[in-house]
């Protein structure tokens, strides 16, 4: 299931499971990682440090001081995955407001898309949606895939501040800012729904890997007296 | 609890404190944090007895200035850092890096600045009271997490001492002289091959300036433009610390510390683990020149590094 494996730089392994990114080529991904999440829980492994999958990659980082690339390709090489394991996926509602002072981009949509606010949220709440992956900074979600007719590329200058829980959509994907960041995504709408709580210690990231999101609209008023 | 701790007079301008960092949670979108400079990490809390691993107070160019309150402690600075000790009676003593001192009740440590290299290293015999997340003592601003509920230090701030018995600290000295050299070794990335072959040539043979964008998160880096003839994006995925990306704009960028976890931008290299020490101290203006090694011999440069540090560990005394 691992297309091709090599090094990247001198602590991490590269695996790479194709070019494409879709479900079954992310849920190959996820299921290497929950093997090998089990296996460094359990202490079976040496001197792996972190584990990073994403749409069609898995990097294994290592300590140097313990073990070596080529032990640690020999490890994942060796692993017996058993294919399409029934997974019950976990399903996640998150609420979203997209007035707008909340969804900045419908603008840019409007134009870009041809088609109004009303249609691209029809079109976005009507889905659901997986969870490919969970980074870039704590406990945010890459969502996908949304609807043909509401992609859009990237703005052409990223915003230096994105508010935290904003909801953005670029290409065929969504995700959710966790915190205020800079970023480039369409923006529309936002939710006051925590999705990365740094005091909880056991499960601080609400979105995992694997799940299934679907988002439904709040109001105004809903969102400004939301209570967790 | 301890009643011993430093009052803050002044922050400095990023004071918090890191140690090795942070394991196992990149795929939920948290850094590895922890100390740039591993090496004069370790040679602080060595001069002071602790165990290598204890967490320290990590300053950057500006260090703050500490008035210790209610005990005496033993403390080391280790890095290139300009330092002065304001004794209770109002002397004033020329601190020097790599040794440790006494410090009273009520004396003042005034962390000047570092002077040609970023970041600077604090110690104290029997480490800070601090609380640990996942593992680790790092504060990591970026994402509020950490002791301090995640953020540096700000004025009036108070960082507590664990109680520990001078008794047994034997004075201790080191003579360390951090080596200057512009060459930064790199393995090549996964998309190398994104690049011109011009582009290729000109990043292993030209020289490239640290710009004023440089943190814990990371180097931004200019010099030749990196022409890239395949696409400026990739699908994102994961990233490690030394990872040089190259956005559409040409110029490379290293991850440090606190860098974000996964990325979307072209691998043109990766920074071996042995330099990463030297790349995260490099202050704006300093320039730099890549140079290609095989996995290979970047296990046997990293051998050599870990081997100096050690004897250099044992050295302290």
């Amino acid at each position: 299931m691992i297309k091709n494996i090599s090094n990247l730089g001198d602590t991490a392994v590269y695996c790479d499971f194709g070019s494409e990114v879709n479900e079954i080529i992310n849920s190959n991904v996820i299921n290497y990682f929950d093997h090998l999440s089990k296996l460094v829980k359990e202490k079976k492994t040496q001197g792996i440090t972190n584990l990073t999958p994403s749409y069609n990659k898995l990097i294994v980082s290592f300590d140097l001081n313990f073990t070596n690339y080529k032990e640690t390709k020999r490890l994942i090489e060796n692993l017996i995955i058993q294919k399409n394991v029934k997974k019950n996926s976990k399903k996640i509602e998150i609420p979203i407001c997209c007035e707008k002072e909340y969804g900045l981009d419908f603008e840019r949509l409007n134009s870009k898309l041809n088609i109004s606010e009303k249609e691209i949220l029809k079109v976005f709440l009507s889905k659901e949606y997986f969870c490919y992956m969970t980074g870039f900074i704590a406990g945010m979600p890459f969502l996908g895939d949304i609807s043909e007719k509401i992609r859009c590329d990237r703005l052409e200058t990223p915003r230096v501040k994105v508010p935290k829980g904003s909801v953005g959509i670029t290409e065929q994907f969504a995700n959710i800012y966790s915190f205020e960041s800079p970023g480039g995504w369409n923006i529309i709408g936002n939710t006051p729904q925590k999705i990365f709580d740094n005091k909880n210690l056991d499960e601080p990231s609400l979105i995992k890997p694997g799940n299934n999101i679907i988002f439904y609209q709040i109001s105004r008023e809903e969102y400004l007296n939301w209570n967790e | 609890m301890s009643n011993t701790y430093f009052e803050i007079l002044r922050p400095g301008i990023n004071t918090t404190t890191q140690d090795s960092g942070r394991n196992h949670m990149y795929n939920q979108g948290i850094a590895v944090s922890g100390v740039i400079d591993q090496r004069n990490f370790k040679l602080a809390n060595k001069l002071v007895d602790n165990h290598f691993d204890e967490a320290v107070i990590e300053f950057a160019y500006q260090g703050p200035l500490l008035k210790l309150k209610n005990n005496k402690i033993n403390f080391s600075i280790t890095g290139d850092v300009i330092f002065k000790i304001i004794r209770n009676n109002s002397k004033v003593e020329d601190g020097t890096c790599y040794k440790n001192y006494i410090l009273e009740e009520d004396d003042q440590l005034d962390i000047i600045s570092t002077k040609n290299t970023a970041y600077g290293y604090l110690s104290v015999n029997g480490g800070f009271q601090l609380e640990m997340f996942w593992g680790s003592y790092s504060i990591n601003t970026k994402a509020n997490i950490g002791p301090n509920d995640g953020k540096k230090f700000s004025s009036e701030d108070k960082i507590f001492i664990k109680d520990s018995k001078l008794k047994n600290i034997k004075k201790m000295e080191l003579n360390y002289t951090e080596l200057s050299d512009n060459i930064i070794r790199v393995i090549k990335g996964t998309n190398f091959n994104y690049f011109s072959s011009e582009a290729q040539n000109s990043f292993f043979n030209e020289e490239f300036i640290v710009t004023k964008l440089a943190d814990r998160m990371g180097v931004r880096l200019s010099g030749h433009n990196l022409e890239n003839i395949v696409n400026t994006n990739i699908k994102s995925e994961g990233l490690v610390r030394g990872t040089i990306q190259v956005p559409a704009d040409g110029n490379p960028i290293i991850m440090l510390s606190d860098h974000g976890t996964i990325g979307g931008y072209p691998k043109i290299g990766v920074i071996i683990s042995a330099d990463l020490d030297r790349v995260g101290q490099l202050t704006p203006g300093s320039i730099i020149n890549f140079k290609e090694v095989s996995l290979e011999e970047a296990q046997n440069i990293f051998k050599a590094y870990t081997d100096e540090t050690n004897r250099y560990l044992n050295e302290c005394n």
